[in-house]
């Protein structure tokens, strides 16, 4: 509280200085109402403040200057030079009053009374209407305020452990019948009904009857109505005030009725609450604020909220999901279940210590692994049991420990409704948006560097992607455009796509563009994909002028190469007139991979094993030429591309007869498959992810690099782009299947 | 869960009262100082159970930020007490317009502040 009273102190001198410097500067013209206004609130702060110390001289002189400044700040009073001059004084005045309340000294109170008799002489005929000066006002003032909350008496009506020790001995019992009916204004405040009850319950023993013949079915059922009434029993020594003031911040929201029943049934009620009474000290009493919040939680945790007479009425007789139902069911449906979960806050970098400490840990038990093989010891070795069984836990932790970083992508997408409104003002367009998937989890450093291209497609969405109204109507769409933003998982990858019900990228424009900026030949031929990808070269910008939305910031070459930053790739699917999507595919994490690792011309490196479907060995009959120097694969009943990885990546000049290696088969992220030949296959592994940007440079079909067990480095394929750069056919994800006359060999 | 309030104040030492009172009865206290900054925390991912908001406000005041809450489909149903020193009912009848639950009269003591966020709290 000391602590506090000095902040409070210190405060006010700053306060003070504004005070003064803002009087001044009206003093010297200037009739911005915000000076007025900031002028008002210093002295309402340090009355505020005051207040809560009982600091009364303080307040007093504070009250009669802050009803000044209010006339002066509604133009009652006219800012003129007098009145200025009499409010440099008060400001003064103010100044040593904190001077004195800090010294615990008192002001001579004659030297308050003048001034603030002055100060309401300023408002002239406003005086009349506002209180007369002098102690009393400000005791009045201090007391008044306080009006509504009296001590309550808490009662808890499962408190046979008599908590709070000093039981009151309640003279005489009423029974209370309360009709208790809220209007929907009633819910648009946040006020919930069970919580009304919940505060009566604290008052006596309180019967609950649920009154909802007025509520309609479903499909007239309005959700924002208010169709639930109550009528409770409440058996208290409590006044009608009491109970009443339960009601407090719901009146005007509601019909009541309170009516004392005369007779009262006194049997049924043998229970006498014990009522603890609470410390309303202005002092801070810590023990009884302690006391308090345990009692609190004990019976809350009890489900005690209700009584199981009262829930048994609520619950059955609410079958549709009324909005006025919902709110009791709610907290009945909390206290049962309620295994309520706790959480800490870490520094972030702890985690990520942990994280790499878990990353060596793994190298380091696939090195032990290693070494035990290397040794000659027999799998079934004790050694080699109890490694078997490190290498669980190892993952375990590893599971765990990535969990800890997994956040669910909603903080990127709350922050994308309020863009939306900025960007549909700013355009004059109307944009809904519309999100899915908010729950998705990824890696805490993934979600981090996915706002700024989320954040940029989305502005090219609504700017470039999304019409005008007018045209929008004219093309036979609703007006309003819509803006979805999806997240899901798979195959081990979170996805996010972003789609508009736009015009679709108007690939002619796009071209046009494209040749205009020399970025590829007016007489290139593209296909629809190329044309569309066109858009992420660097120097690209299809809006004519570069709008104020889109042209902020960064291109969609920059959202490129930040997304593959981060392992991901971007894809573009559009139809003309119907809108286009663009879709993300990331890693979950930046940190493990389960890799497959296999051998190519000596080499080591690992595939990711989420991209391969299964290995195969090709045979003379399913390999086909393509081509002067491609190859296709017979997998079932289609054709894939066959890709020699040691030729891909240049180990070696010429490919390897397929038949003498091993085929993986493997999927990018828009469903495209190929056939990465390989020497061998040594096994299955997880890997650590070692960035191979960061120590080297980026390396076109390596996506990053690892320890293994022994040591030695190995590269991590890119298995996305190896495709991308081996593909025969420039159209997306070629379905062999489509070409009669291969498929006619095939079988 | 112990349950979190926002504390909307331009006060340093408003804040720091509301900060000790709310700690010491066992919730966890987000601050904001004024309205525009109390709308940015509701932006964020961390939704408080219950606000607390001062009225007279530098850059958006109390009646602003409680519209602002309440436009807001994720807040609308976020209990407001309105921390007012008027005693007169015409700035509490604009905050509940506004959409404010309840209110809590200055000078208040740590009891009455807790006693009247459990009050509004789910």
């Amino acid at each position: 509280m000391e602590a506090i009273k000095a902040t409070f102190f210190q405060e006010c001198e700053e306060l003070l200085a504004d005070l003064e410097a803002g009087l001044l500067a009206l003093e010297g013209g200037d009739t911005d109402p915000e000076t007025v206004n900031a002028v008002f609130r210093a002295v309402h702060s340090v009355k505020g403040g005051a207040g809560a110390f009982g600091l009364e001289q303080l307040v007093r002189f504070a009250h009669v200057f802050e009803t000044t400044l209010d006339h002066l700040r509604s133009h009652e009073l006219e800012q003129t030079a007098h009145v200025l001059k009499v409010m440099l004084r008060a400001a003064d005045l103010l100044a040593d009053l904190v001077r004195a309340a800090q010294s615990g000294a008192h002001l001579d109170e004659a030297r308050c009374q003048a001034l603030a008799e002055e100060l309401v002489a300023l408002s002239g005929d406003h005086a009349a209407e506002s209180e007369p000066m002098g102690a009393a006002s400000g005791a009045d003032y201090l007391l008044g305020d306080d009006f509504d909350f009296k001590p309550l008496q808490v009662a808890f009506t499962d408190s046979g452990d008599g908590a709070g020790g000093a039981v009151m001995d309640e003279p005489g019992l009423t029974d209370w019948v309360i009709r208790f009916r809220p209007l929907a204004t009633l819910y648009l405040k946040a006020n919930d009904p069970a919580l009304v009850l919940r505060e009566l319950e604290r008052l006596g023993a309180l019967e609950v009857g649920l009154e909802q013949s007025e509520l309609p079915l479903l499909d007239d059922l309005d959700p924002e109505g208010a169709y639930l009434a109550w009528t409770l029993r409440l058996r208290t020594s409590a006044s009608e005030a009491d109970i009443r003031e339960a009601f407090e911040f719901v009146d005007g929201d509601c019909d009541l009725e309170v009516t004392a029943v005369a007779d009262p049934f006194a049997a049924q009620f043998e229970e006498e609450p014990a009522a603890s009474p609470v410390s309303s000290d202005v002092e801070l009493d810590v023990m009884a604020l302690i006391q308090r919040a345990q009692a609190e939680v004990a019976s809350s945790d009890g489900g005690d909220i209700f009584e199981p007479a009262a829930l048994a009425e609520i619950a059955p007789d609410s079958p549709t999901p009324s909005p006025a139902a919902a709110p009791a069911a709610k907290t009945a449906d909390a206290a049962a279940v309620a295994p309520v979960t706790t959480t800490i806050r870490v520094d972030l970098d702890r985690v990520d210590r942990l994280i790499n400490l878990v990353g060596e840990l793994v190298i380091n038990q696939a090195m032990l692994s290693q070494r035990v093989i290397e040794a000659g010891l027999v799998r079934s070795s004790n050694v080699a049991l109890g490694l078997d069984d490190l290498e669980q836990l190892t993952r375990e932790i590893q599971d765990s420990v990535m969990a800890i970083r997994a956040q669910p992508v909603k903080s990127v997408f709350q922050r994308m409704p309020r863009l939306i409104r900025e960007i549909a003002a700013a355009t004059g367009k109307q944009v809904r948006l519309v999100t899915e998937g908010e729950g998705t989890e990824v890696d805490k450093t993934v979600i981090e560097r996915l706002t700024d291209p989320i954040t940029h497609m989305i502005r090219n969405a609504i700017d470039h992607g999304l019409e005008k109204p007018a045209d929008r109507v004219a093309a036979g769409k609703p007006a309003e455009g819509m803006v979805k933003l999806s997240a899901f998982h798979r195959s081990g990858r979170i996805v996010i796509e972003i789609t508009d019900d736009g015009a679709g990228i108007d690939r002619k424009r796009v071209r046009d563009k494209a040749i205009e900026k020399g970025l590829i030949a007016a007489e290139a031929v593209l296909t629809d994909e190329e044309t569309d990808n066109l858009l992420f070269m660097p120097g690209f910008s299809t809006a004519s002028a570069i709008s104020d939305i889109s042209g902020r910031g960064v291109g969609m070459d920059v959202v490129k190469r930040s997304v593959q930053g981060l392992g991901g790739r971007i894809t573009i699917a559009s139809r003309p007139g119907e809108g286009s999507t663009f879709t993300l595919s990331l890693p979950l994490t930046l940190a493990v991979l389960d890799g497959m690792v296999v051998t190519v011309d000596g080499h080591t490196l690992v595939a990711p094993l989420t991209a391969v479907i299964e290995t195969l060995q090709p045979k003379p009959d399913t390999v086909r030429s393509l081509g002067p120097s491609g190859m296709v694969v017979a997998v079932r009943d289609a054709f894939v591309p066959l890709i020699d990885i040691g030729a891909n990546l240049g180990f070696r000049s010429t490919p390897i007869d397929p038949c003498s290696g091993v085929a993986l088969l493997v999927e990018n992220d828009v469903g495209g498959h190929a056939a990465l030949l390989v020497d061998a296959i040594q096994g299955q592994r997880q890997v650590v992810i070692k960035s191979l940007e960061s120590n080297y440079q980026q390396v076109d079909g390596i996506a990053a690099a690892t320890i293994l067990g022994d040591g030695r480095v190995a590269l991590i394929l890119d298995v996305d782009a190896i495709i991308a750069n081996r593909r025969p056919e420039p159209t997306p994800a070629p379905a062999p299947e489509h070409n009669p006359p291969l498929l006619a060999t095939a079988s | 869960m112990s349950r979190t309030v926002l504390t909307v104040d331009d006060s340093r030492t408003m804040r720091d009262m509301l900060h000790m009172a709310l700690t010491d009865a066992g919730f966890r206290v987000l601050q904001a100082v004024d309205g525009v900054h109390g709308l940015e925390m509701l932006e964020a991912d961390d939704a408080p159970d219950v606000i607390i908001t001062d009225i007279n406000m530098p850059r958006l005041d109390g009646f602003g930020f409680i519209e602002g809450v309440r436009q807001d489909a994720r807040h609308r149903a976020t209990p407001i007490l309105v921390l007012t020193t008027e005693s007169d009912s015409a700035k509490k009848n604009r905050a509940r317009e506004a959409g404010a639950t309840g209110w809590i009269v200055k000078p208040f003591n740590p009891e009455k502040l807790v006693e009247a966020v459990r009050r509004v709290a789910a």
